[in-house]
C-alpha cells in the first residue's frame, strides 16, 4: 500500500484506481536510456554512412573515367589508367583459400573441444591458447606467415605468394572460427543429442546429423566475420610480401598482391595538382571493389545460412 | 563389440491396428504384475554419484518383460538418474559413475565389452520434453531405422507406417508426413517421439516423466498407448504423478530422499519396490503410505 499515492478524501475506490491508472507520470529514467541508445546507433551508422559516402564520392571519376577497366587492368604508374586486377585476383583467391581451410580445420576443432574433449587440465590449457591467439595483432601473423610459409615451407607455397598469404590468413582468422563455432555448437539443445543417443545414434552420428544441421548458422555467421577480417587485412601481407608494383600475369604460387595492399601503398602516393584522377581516387576506387568483394562473400554465406535455418526450424 | 543377450529377440514394430480404438481398449490388462515374468533388468545395489556427490543410492530391483514399471517419489529423489542408468545416458554426464550392477538379460550394462551405443538401440528412451528432430515426420521415425542400414523406400514406408500406428498417430498425421515434426501438438509430437523409439525395434523403452508437458486429454492417449504397447515392450517410467502411476503401471517403485549426515545435500534412495496395487493400498512402509496419500512430496 505504501507505495500507492493515498487518495483524497471523499474520493471513492473507484475514483482512486482511476487517477493512479490514468496517472500520466512518466518514467523518465526509461526515456533518457532510450534516447541514448539511440545516440549510440545512429552515431555508429553516421560513421558508416561518412565513410562509405567519402569512398564512394572519390571512387567516382575512376569509375565514370575508366570503368570496368580498373578491375581488368595491371598495376601500372599512371593513376588514371592503373588497374587492380591482380589486387582482385589475390584478394578472390585469399577468400577462397581462407575459406576452404579454416571451415574444416576451425569448425573440427570446435566440434572437438564441445562434443568430445573431457574437462581435464589439457582442454582448458587449449581453451585459453585459442582464446589468446584471437587477440594476437595480425602483424605478429604476418612474421610467423614470413617465416613458416614463405621461409620453411617455400617448395609448396612458392615463398611469397597467394597460397602464403591464404595459409598466413586462414591462420589469422581460425581462433575467431573456432570461438563462434563453439559458441554456435553449444547453443544445440540438450535434448535433441537425447533425443538422437535415445535411438541409438552414436557420438558422431549425432553430431553429423543434428548437433551440425542445428548449429551451422552460428557457424556461418563465424565464417562471414572472419574472412571480412582476412579480406581487409594489411598488414601480414606487408610482412609477407606483398608487391604494389608491375605484375602482369598474377598466380597462385609467384609473385603476389591484394587489394588492401593496393589501398595502402597508393594512398601514399601524392595526388599531383590539376590531375582529374589521382592516386587518392585510385585508393577510394580499389577499397570500393573490396567492399564489393566481401559484401559478395557475405552474401553467399547468408544464402547459405537462410537456407540451414530453414532446415533448424524443419521446414 | 555387441553385447550378446541370451535370451530376447528384437521384438517387432508394434502391431497395434487403427481398429484398436483408444476409448474401446481392454481395461482390464492394467495392473497385473506377474510374480514370475522374465526379469530384463536386475538391478543390484545401484548407486550414482556426480563427482563425489552421491545422488542416489541402494537400488535393488528387478524389472519385468512386458510389465510397466513406475518410478515415483518427491523431486530429486534420484529416480530419474536411475532411469537414465537402464540404457547408459548417464555416460554423456561426464562426472557421473555408476556403482553396483545392472544386469539386463544377465549382461553386465556396465561391462567394458558392452556397446553403450548397442545398448541404446535396444532400450530406446522417451524424455520429459517432447524433441521431435527439426525434419519431416517421417524423417523422424525413418532416422533410427536408416541408422541400423535399412536404406530401401518400400521398407522404410512399412517401418513408419507400422511405428506411427503404434504410436496412435497414424491417422492424424498419414496425409503429411512431409511435414515438421515440430508442426504438431505437444501431445502428437510426443507420441511422435514414441513412434520413433518404437521404429527402431527395441526390447525395452524407457520414459522419463513422458506427460508432464501434456494437458489431461494428450496424458490420457499416451497412458492409453501405454497400456496397449505393454504386450510388445517392457515398459520403465518416471511420473511425477502418483495417479497415473496407480492408472497404468503394474510395479511401482517409490524412491524419496534423505538428507546426508556429512553434507546438506539429499541423497536418493529406493524405499519400495512392490506391485502397483499393492503399494496404493496397504504398502509396507509407513513413508511410501505417507506419500502415496498425499501427505508429504
Amino acid at each position: 500500500m505504501a507505495l500507492m499515492t493515498p487518495g483524497k478524501a471523499g474520493q471513492t475506490a473507484g475514483e482512486i484506481t482511476a487517477a493512479q491508472l490514468t496517472s500520466s507520470k512518466r518514467d523518465v529514467a526509461g526515456i533518457v536510456m532510450l534516447v541514448g541508445l539511440l545516440v549510440t546507433i545512429m552515431s555508429t551508422l553516421l560513421i558508416l554512412f561518412v565513410l562509405i559516402g567519402r569512398v564512394v564520392r572519390d571512387a567516382i571519376p575512376v569509375a565514370t573515367g575508366e570503368g570496368t577497366a580498373f578491375l581488368t587492368n595491371t598495376i601500372g604508374s599512371n593513376p588514371a589508367a592503373t588497374g587492380i586486377w591482380p589486387g582482385l585476383y589475390g584478394s578472390f583467391f585469399i577468400g577462397v583459400g581462407v575459406v576452404v581451410l579454416t571451415i574444416p580445420i576451425g569448425v573440427g576443432a570446435a566440434i572437438y573441444l564441445e562434443e568430445y574433449a573431457k574437462p581435464n587440465a589439457l582442454t582448458n590449457a587449449l581453451l585459453v591458447n585459442i582464446r589468446n591467439l584471437a587477440g594476437v595483432p595480425s602483424v605478429i601473423y604476418g612474421v610467423l606467415g614470413l617465416i613458416i610459409f614463405v621461409g620453411w615451407l617455400e617448395p609448396i607455397t612458392g615463398g611469397s605468394s597467394v597460397i602464403a598469404a591464404a595459409l598466413t590468413m586462414a591462420v589469422l582468422v581460425l581462433p575467431i572460427v573456432i570461438i563462434t563455432s563453439m559458441e554456435a555448437i553449444r547453443s544445440v539443445p540438450e535434448g535433441l543429442r537425447d533425443a538422437g543417443f535415445g535411438v541409438g545414434s552414436s557420438r558422431w552420428e549425432v553430431t553429423r546429423d543434428h548437433v551440425l544441421p542445428y548449429a551451422a548458422p552460428g557457424v556461418l555467421t563465424g565464417i562471414v566475420l572472419s574472412l571480412a577480417r582476412a579480406l581487409g587485412e594489411a598488414a601480414p601481407l606487408i610482412m609477407l610480401g606483398a608487391v604494389t608494383g608491375l605484375l602482369p600475369q598474377p598466380s597462385l604460387d609467384g609473385r603476389f598482391t591484394a587489394i588492401p595492399m593496393l589501398i595502402y601503398n597508393w594512398s601514399g602516393r601524392p595526388d599531383l595538382p590539376g590531375e582529374e584522377i589521382g592516386w587518392s581516387n585510385a585508393a577510394a576506387a580499389a577499397g570500393l571493389v573490396l567492399l564489393l568483394l566481401v559484401l559478395t562473400f557475405n552474401a553467399l554465406a547468408i544464402y547459405l545460412r537462410n537456407r540451414f535455418e530453414k532446415t533448424r526450424i524443419g521446414q | 563389440m555387441e553385447p550378446t543377450t541370451t535370451t530376447s529377440e528384437n521384438v517387432d514394430v508394434a502391431t497395434t491396428t487403427p481398429e484398436q480404438s483408444l476409448t474401446t481398449r481392454p481395461v482390464a490388462a492394467a495392473n497385473s504384475a506377474d510374480p514370475d515374468a522374465e526379469v530384463v533388468f536386475d538391478m543390484n545395489d545401484v548407486s550414482v554419484l556426480y563427482g563425489d556427490f552421491r545422488a542416489v543410492r541402494g537400488a535393488t530391483m528387478k524389472i519385468r518383460k512386458n510389465q510397466i514399471t513406475a518410478f515415483i517419489g518427491p523431486s530429486g529423489c534420484g529416480k530419474t538418474t536411475i532411469l537414465r542408468c537402464l540404457n547408459r545416458m548417464n555416460d554423456f554426464i561426464p562426472s557421473a559413475k555408476v556403482e553396483g550392477t545392472v544386469n539386463y538379460h544377465g549382461v553386465d550394462l556396465y561391462d567394458p565389452a558392452v556397446n553403450s551405443t548397442e545398448v541404446r538401440r535396444r532400450i530406446g528412451m522417451v524424455f520429459q520434453k517432447p524433441n521431435p528432430f527439426p525434419k519431416s515426420i517421417y524423417d523422424n521415425v525413418a532416422y533410427g531405422p536408416r541408422l541400423a542400414g535399412v536404406r530401401k523406400r518400400a521398407e522404410l514406408d512399412e517401418v513408419v507406417e507400422k511405428s506411427l500406428r503404434g504410436a496412435a498417430l497414424w491417422d492424424e498425421v498419414k496425409d503429411r508426413l512431409k511435414s515438421s515434426g515440430l508442426s504438431l501438438s505437444g501431445g502428437q509430437q510426443q507420441r511422435l517421439c514414441i513412434a520413433r523409439a518404437v521404429a527402431v525395434g527395441p526390447d525395452v523403452i524407457l520414459m522419463d516423466e513422458p506427460c508432464s508437458a501434456l494437458d489431461p486429454i494428450a496424458t490420457a492417449r499416451i497412458e492409453d498407448l501405454m497400456r496397449q504397447i505393454k504386450a510388445d515392450y517392457t515398459i520403465v517410467i518416471v511420473t511425477h504423478n502418483m495417479q497415473q502411476a496407480a492408472r497404468v503401471s503394474d510395479m511401482t517403485a517409490f524412491y524419496t530422499t534423505e538428507v546426508n549426515p556429512e553434507s546438506d545435500r539429499r541423497t536418493g534412495h529406493l524405499v519400495e519396490y512392490n506391485p502397483t496395487e499393492k503399494m496404493f493400498s496397504r504398502p509396507d512402509d509407513d513413508r511410501t503410505e505417507q506419500y502415496v496419500t498425499g501427505r508429504f512430496g
